[in-house]
């Protein structure tokens, strides 16, 4: 069963055609992979998805119910789709902790006057968020030791694998990772791997993810959708999609692949 | 020096004062707060209701602008509204102050919502300007709705009552004033615990993030300009509490300006900025006649020089104090702080 399911979506700004009746599907508990060249329009299609762009065409299901524009972003969140950015998006005045706290914010019900007293429910539910941040999101991610530093004092990987936390903290069931790599060296991708994979497995949650890295994409994708100038390509399995002439044109520029594994090896035997 | 900082609960973790140390000192301050009034003359005392007043709406504008990103030049203009609202109750009905103060506060916070309507679609300068025209369009209100404000004449008021007492005196205001200040910064320090104060500093870091991450926009914005006003409208009710006598001159544009420059010299998004810029921008002027004062004994001729020069020296310390310390007030108590950490140890 698909849990998100796209449907001759378009989308575009005055004369740029960002997206052109675009269809894919996001089956249930995948780990679902979009693909393609820069500009091609995969953020943009996460922005659609968040309800931050209005597409004038198309449809998006969540669920079996249609995401109509009138469903605003705050509510999309509250529905169970959750997002990272591909420039990190953390709140630098705030820590760590009240970054992934934050994540909580629309599964909570404390009003102003409780806050201003923090007594009664509002002290309560800080105390529940706390314990079920701690639990199951800062010690799943191994950021136990820098919870109280400042999020502007960390390292690249480190603020990503923070910005997942904050999206685990919504509680999703879509959880859409905008190049959760990039940038990473080795070590930290291979740690990000792990932890997509075993957000999928353990948690139930399905991944939607945009990302460069192929020999990742390759590795830990069950489905790939391959965007470009705002087209869907091609979607499938991991393989099929890696030996698709099409796509190795939209990245290549080439579709004689004889011709580019020859033209490789030659330069491989000159250098 | 600290030790022994290990937590054993999530509460014990989350507190606000978290040694045994904080809330000695803490527990001094509020007992040189009590004491104060019994042992100060009354020059000092009524400069002490002075700067009460002023944390309580520097905090109120600290919330607007230093936590939540919104540029206020509203905040004389809310002040106005809960002091008139307190002149005229007590002037009109038979309500008891701290019923017409908090109604003052309500008052100030449903204006602060309309005010803080604009907000949704321009910040920056442009919400600076649209607050500036707000503050003008309160200010042509107070003076020329005459039946209910008494126009450029303004209102006098009776002192306040409570059960027997009058509230006449400094002494007897600081015994109001001080109390809800405290009462008020520890509210604002408890919001800041909260998803609510959360959301206000995400708005003001990335509100576009903010939004996909669930964060209604609108509503937390109005949200922060009513509890800003709240604050503001108390100030303003205590104020009138206090001079007991409220006209359309009692609060300019330069107050806004004031309370603006008293966030910034403090420190924006700092609670305890907040009450240290309030009492900077209140005592330094003070403080500069003062001098003059202690000067003229050795220079006959100091006050002529020196009246003319206060505002400019006064001006000179602001701009000092932005270009030397960037983030405030605040980040100086932070560094002192920090270097008693583990004194008598080196760091």
């Amino acid at each position: 069963m698909s849990i998100l399911e796209i449907s001759n979506l378009s989308l575009s700004f005055g004369g740029v055609k960002a997206l052109q009746d675009v269809s894919f599907r996001v089956p249930e508990n995948t780990v679902t992979t979009i693909i393609g060249p820069n500009g091609a329009g995969k953020t943009s299609l996460f922005n659609c998805i968040s309800g931050f762009y209005k597409p004038q065409q198309g449809t998006i299901r969540y669920q079996g119910q249609p995401l109509p524009g009138s469903i605003k972003p705050p509510k999309r969140a509250a529905l169970g789709l959750a997002r990272t950015f591909q420039n990190i998006a953390l709140f630098r005045g705030m820590t760590v902790l009240d970054n992934i706290k934050l994540g909580a914010h629309v599964h909570m019900k404390s009003g102003l006057l409780s806050a201003l007293a923090y007594f009664g429910p509002a002290r309560r539910e800080e105390m529940a968020v706390r314990r079920d941040v701690e639990e199951r999101i800062i010690d799943f991610l191994e950021i136990d030791h820098i919870r109280r530093q400042p999020v502007a004092s960390l390292s690249y990987g480190l603020q990503k694998r923070v910005e997942l936390a904050r999206a685990l903290a919504m509680q999703p069931k879509v959880l859409m990772l905008d190049e959760p790599v990039a940038g990473m060296n080795r070590e930290e991708k291979e740690d990000m791997a792990r932890f997509i994979l075993d957000i999928r497995e353990e948690w139930g949650v399905t991944v939607l993810m945009v990302e460069h890295d192929m020999g990742m994409v390759m590795d830990i994708s069950d489905h790939i959708a391959v965007l470009n100038f705002g087209q869907v390509i091609t979607e499938g399995l991991p393989a099929d999609v890696q030996n698709n002439p099409e796509v190795i044109k939209a990245y290549l520029g080439n579709s004689d692949i004889e011709s580019l594994r020859k033209k490789l090896n030659a330069e491989g035997e000159a250098a | 020096m600290r030790i022994g900082d290990a937590k054993q609960s999530y509460e014990a973790d989350e507190a606000i004062w978290t040694s045994q140390t904080q809330k000695l000192w803490l527990g001094f301050f509020l007992l040189i707060l009590l004491v104060f009034p019994f042992v100060v003359d009354s020059y000092l005392l009524y400069l002490g209701c002075l700067v009460g007043i002023a944390v309580i709406s520097t905090t109120g504008l600290n919330i607007l602008t230093g936590f939540t990103g919104l540029i206020s030049l509203g905040q004389a203009g809310f002040m106005g509204v809960g002091a008139y609202t307190v002149a005229w109750l007590s002037i009109n009905t038979a309500l008891p102050f701290p019923v017409t103060l908090v109604l003052a506060g309500l008052m100030a916070a449903a204006v602060g919502i309309l005010v803080g309507l604009p907000s949704l679609r321009v910040k920056g300068l442009y919400l600076a300007i649209a607050t500036l025209a707000a503050s003008v369009f309160l200010h042509f209100i107070f003076a020329e709705w005459e039946s209910v404000t008494g126009g450029m004449g303004g209102l006098s008021l009776e002192p306040a009552h409570l059960f027997g007492l009058t509230f006449q005196s400094d002494f007897m205001m600081y015994f109001i004033i001080v109390p809800l200040a405290v009462l008020m910064v520890a509210g604002a320090r408890n919001v800041f615990r909260t998803r609510i104060g959360r959301a206000f500093i995400a708005i003001r870091d990335r509100d576009i993030s903010a939004e996909i991450l669930g964060i209604n926009l609108l509503r937390y914005k109005l949200m922060s300009f009513a509890l800003s006003s709240f604050y503001a409208g108390i100030a303003g009710g205590l104020f009138a509490y206090f001079y007991r006598v409220v006209t359309p001159e009692s609060f300019p544009l330069s107050m806004s300006i004031f309370y603006l420059a008293a966030v910034i010299v403090g420190g924006m998004g700092n609670l305890l900025g907040g009450i240290l810029g309030a009492a900077f921008m209140t005592l330094v002027p003070e403080a500069l006649k003062l001098l003059t004062a202690a000067l003229t004994p050795f220079y006959p001729n100091a006050p002529v020089f020196m009246s003319p020069m206060l505002e400019i020296i006064f001006g000179a310390l602001i701009v000092g104090f932005l270009i030397f310390e960037p983030h405030g007030l605040a980040e100086i108590w932070h560094r002192i702080r920090r270097f008693f950490r583990l004194w008598p140890f080196r760091n």
